[in-house]
């Protein structure tokens, strides 16, 4: 059974949106609503600057909050992958997961009315696809695979790399990881 | 309505038949309805125009919409990949405020008065005019503009009606100096893809080049790729761009300065002994007269007119010298800055000669062997007069220098012109000096534009033409000129929405109402690309299917003993100086010239790309305007401050001539330096049509008054304006 996860190379990341707008076309997501973003940050002062670009999306938390927080069982985390994920027709946008996610990785979709966020594409998965931002990661900075899988490409990724995860001492145990705050390659 | 889910799938679990279940789903639930299986996806390959990279791209789509656009896997340029642009190119084929039928202007010209026409009203219009204006004055008088994929039917039927004013800002306003300084030093330019072998770097140099905000798919592709693979970068820019977040040496450089670091850094090379001698033995000329043009070029003299400290100069060329040749010294692309352009990208490629890499991995690959065979087609008429499209500079080049037609345009002389045709581009955001293009206008007797959008240029036209979007159309073929050579076709993804009509049918009626059908001997335009597919012996079915061919055995981009360079210069050899720049008497060798900076109070006007806009075509479109809805003048922070500017208020721009901006919000940074701002160029459009862009953001060449002619190509320098800000009252 695969362990999904994802790996943000931030280093090769160039802040360009293609993720952002193949997530939308892909999933149908709302003008002005987001399944994943990408952020740009810059640090220090002229001319001593260091620059974050980082892609932020729901983390698939092992300890998810959002999935304790749901009152209709909504929402919850799948078994067998291990992505957490919403039975749309079990939710009523009461947004009790909105508030208890630390990511903002969700919204209430105002087109549909329910709980929305990333699913890691689970649909293309299915079909033997990558999440859609992955495919069109035009910086090959947004990496998919099997955590329990040797050769895929997140543990590749991740070998000797100090890899981190956002607010680790919230204690939701994330499954996307980051390497490399700075985008200065070494 | 408020469909759930659930009653969506009652209500559709009623009917029976799949394609009647098909036809009532509401767009909004097409997604829902495939997952169900009551339908199912097609996908068709063709390419992108959001920009003009071209990339392979498969449109999925459901139920006769198009849901979702994909790279195409096996197309050089997307490799599987689209960027933004590519990704939101649904949201030009479905934005409502498209030309969706064609217009014939009923007011004064600019006022935008428009009357519905039928397609047979208004190209009979259009013929009727272009027939008189050959009447009366021939047909030089009819000039055309054009840009990308309509080139390809416009350019022949207005040089089957007998013109060769033709005008490219592509050219002029663009790319058209880096290309004349490569072919005066390579006998070639650095191609479009640009064939840097970044993939293969060990070093790369951008100077002014924003990858990442300048997104150019695959060029993207490699330079994160080359990064990856453990290559150092040197950023030359005054901005701390994407790219120089990326960069081990960042060089802030002072504006029109570049040519002194470039010098500098050929002068190091030599002196340095780090330039490749067995190389330039072999392949080039003219080292000692370079040697000694720049010998004066110090780095502390560099320093001076650069701000770059002389030890980060020293410290950057060592670094190229040590990795020669897999060094990417990067030719650019919009090279029109401060009218010494010619020069300073003659100095780009004098240094990536120096350091041999021109031909070798890592550096600048050689272009692919292979060549298509053209069919031939009905030769064209001889022009009668003198064309005005290089406007007399000896190095301009047949895309033609936009302004000197702009110019004959206004004065009448040599011979008047008096009709424009535009496709493609919108001139009055690409050409500086918009009051010289307002005031030109105003004296045709004919302005026809093709357009999808009605942009600035179009809202100006007596008859507008509405091209449907390129996912609803066949263009012609594109040839790739990558390492490989390879085809690729643009077929529609679905029938054209509205009246909207391909440029190829405009093109042919009217070719048809001008007496000119015999050059265009075709019913359909694929009939046109099969019959060219068997001349070139390439399978139209194949290519139908998967969109694009590589050729086989045609790629060659590395010196070896058996594939040796041809250089198509007048001495056959790298040409380190120039005896063509020579004999017509310019500088052999790049003279470093200093340029004015601004003056007390103004800061210089720079411009450049955002990564999810292509100039003003895409600022409508709602896939993308949502990202970016209008653009920022970016201000040094500690500039803004003094100025008691804050982040996201609106300022208007004001140039040393007084020209005025629409107003623009400021962006206080630290990413920038203190004698310039910047802005992302194609806003502040006018057309109240454009329901999302109207009048957001500023518009970059409302405030080039000002431009600085390249004597050797006619390009036009357009960095040279300064502007100060001032508060919105
Ligand atoms: S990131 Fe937020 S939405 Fe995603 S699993 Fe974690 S808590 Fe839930
Ligand atoms: S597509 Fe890749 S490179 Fe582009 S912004 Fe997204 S993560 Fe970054
Ligand atoms: S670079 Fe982007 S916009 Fe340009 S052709 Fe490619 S996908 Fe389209």
């Amino acid at each position: 059974m695969p362990k999904y996860a994802m790996v943000i190379d931030q280093r090769r990341c160039v802040a360009c949106m293609a993720c952002v707008v193949a997530c939308k076309n892909e999933n149908d997501v709302p003008p002005e609503q987001y399944r994943t973003r990408v952020l740009e940050m810059v640090e220090g002062e002229f001319p001593q600057l260091r620059m974050e670009l980082r892609s932020e999306l729901c983390n698939h938390c092992d300890n998810p909050p959002c999935v304790y927080n749901c009152p209709t069982g909504a929402s919850y985390k799948r078994k067998e992958d291990g992505i957490v994920l919403l039975r749309k027709n079990r939710c009523v946008g009461c947004k009790a997961c909105v508030a208890a996610c630390p990511y903002d990785a969700r919204y209430i979709n105002h087109e549909k009315g329910f709980a929305d966020k990333c699913t890691f594409c689970e649909h293309r998965l299915k079909e033997g696809k990558e999440p859609a931002c992955v495919a069109t990661c035009i910086g090959k900075s947004r990496i998919f695979g099997d955590m329990d899988d040797p050769k895929s490409p997140v543990r590749i990724a991740l070998q000797n790399s100090d890899a981190t995860v956002l607010l680790e001492g919230a204690g939701t145990r994330p499954r996307v990881y980051y390497i490399k705050k700075f985008s200065k390659p070494e | 309505m408020k469909l759930s889910r659930r009653t969506f799938l009652k209500s559709s679990g009623v009917a029976t038949a799949g394609l009647a279940v098909a036809t009532a789903v509401p767009e909004k639930f097409l997604l829902w309805a495939e997952e169900a299986g009551l339908i199912k996806a097609t996908y068709v390959p063709t390419f992108c125009e959001i920009c003009f990279w071209k990339c392979g791209a498969i449109a999925k789509v459901l139920n006769g919409r198009v849901v979702k656009l994909d790279g195409n896997p096996v197309h050089g340029n997307s490799r599987g990949k689209l960027c933004a642009r590519g990704n939101g190119g649904i949201g030009l084929l479905y934005d409502k405020d498209r030309l969706k039928s064609p217009l014939i202007n009923v007011g004064k010209r600019g006022e935008g008065k428009y009357r519905k026409a039928s397609w047979d009203e208004a190209l009979g219009l259009v013929a009727e005019k272009m027939k008189g204006i050959k009447q009366q004055h021939g047909p030089e008088a009819m000039a055309l503009f054009t840009h990308g994929a309509p080139t390809d039917h416009f350019l022949p039927l207005l040089s089957a009606y007998g013109t060769q004013n033709v005008g490219m800002p592509s050219f002029a306003q663009c790319r058209g100096p880096r290309d004349v300084g490569y072919e005066l030093t390579f006998g070639e330019g650095p191609g479009s893809p640009e064939r840097v072998d970044m993939i293969n770097s060990k070093v790369i140099v951008l100077i002014g080049s924003h990858l990442g905000e300048n997104m150019h798919n695959s060029q993207v592709q490699d330079f994160t790729e080359g990064l990856g693979r453990g290559a150092k970068l040197i950023v030359v820019d005054p901005r701390f761009s994407i790219a120089a977040g990326k960069a081990q040496q960042w060089l802030p450089i002072r504006p029109a300065s570049d040519l002194a670091l470039l010098l500098a850094w050929i002068n190091i090379i030599i002196t340095e002994g780090m330039y490749d001698r067995p190389y330039l033995d072999q392949f080039a000329e003219g080292f000692s007269d370079l040697a000694q043009a720049v010998s004066h070029c110090t780095p502390q003299w560099a320093e001076q007119e650069t701000d770059i400290p002389a030890a980060q100069i020293m410290e950057t060329a060592r670094m190229m010298g040590q990795n020669a040749p897999a060094v990417t010294i990067h030719p650019g692309r919009h090279a029109t800055w401060y009218g010494d352009d010619v020069q300073r990208s003659r100095a780009l490629a004098i240094l990536t000669a120096l350091l041999g890499s021109w031909g070798r991995s890592g550096g600048l690959f050689m272009a692919t062997k292979g060549s298509l065979t053209k069919g031939e087609s009905k030769p064209f008429p001889e022009p009668g007069k003198e064309p005005l499209n290089t406007g007399g500079y000896p190095f301009a080049g047949a895309e033609g220098v936009t302004q000197a037609i702009r110019e004959a345009t206004i004065s009448g002389a040599p011979y008047p012109i008096k009709g424009w045709f535009v496709s493609g581009t919108n001139l009055l955001k690409a050409l500086p000096d918009q009051k010289r293009t307002l005031e030109a206008i105003n004296k045709l007797d004919l302005l026809v534009v093709v357009d999808v959008m009605p942009m600035d240029t179009a809202m100006m036209a007596d008859v507008i033409l509405p091209e449907c979007s390129y996912l609803e159309r066949y263009d012609a073929l594109a040839i790739g000129k990558g390492k490989s050579l390879s085809v690729s076709l643009r077929q529609p993804v679905i029938k054209p929405l509205y009246e909207s009509q391909p440029g190829w049918w405009i093109a042919k009626e009217l070719a048809n109402r001008l007496d000119l059908a015999d050059y265009f001997p075709w019913t359909t335009y694929e009939e046109k690309i099969k019959a060219q597919c068997v001349t070139a012996g390439i399978s139209y079915d194949d290519l139908k299917k998967l969109g694009s061919l590589t050729i086989p055995d045609t790629a060659a981009p590395y010196i070896t003993p058996e594939n040796q360079p041809v250089f198509k210069t007048a001495s056959g050899k790298i040409e380190l100086s120039s005896k063509e720049l020579k004999e017509k008497g310019f500088d052999p060798v790049p003279v470093y010239v200093r340029h004015p900076q601004p003056p007390e109070g103004f800061f210089r006007l720079t411009y450049g790309r955002s990564a999810v806009h292509t100039f003003s075509r895409t600022t409508n479109n709602p896939a993308l305007n949502e990202l970016y809805k209008e653009n920022e003048v970016w201000i040094n922070a500690k500039k803004a401050q003094a100025l008691g500017l804050k982040n996201g208020e609106y300022v208007l721009l004001i140039n040393q001539d007084g020209a005025k901006s629409n107003r623009i919000r400021v962006k206080a940074t630290q990413r920038i330096r203190e004698d310039m701002v910047y802005m992302v160029h194609g806003w502040g459009s006018t057309p109240k049509e454009l329901s999302r862009s109207s009048l957001k953001g500023a518009d970059d060449q409302g405030l080039v008054t000002r431009y600085a002619v390249d004597p050797i190509a006619g390009s036009t320098g357009m960095r040279v304006n300064f502007v100060k800000l001032q508060k919105e009252a």
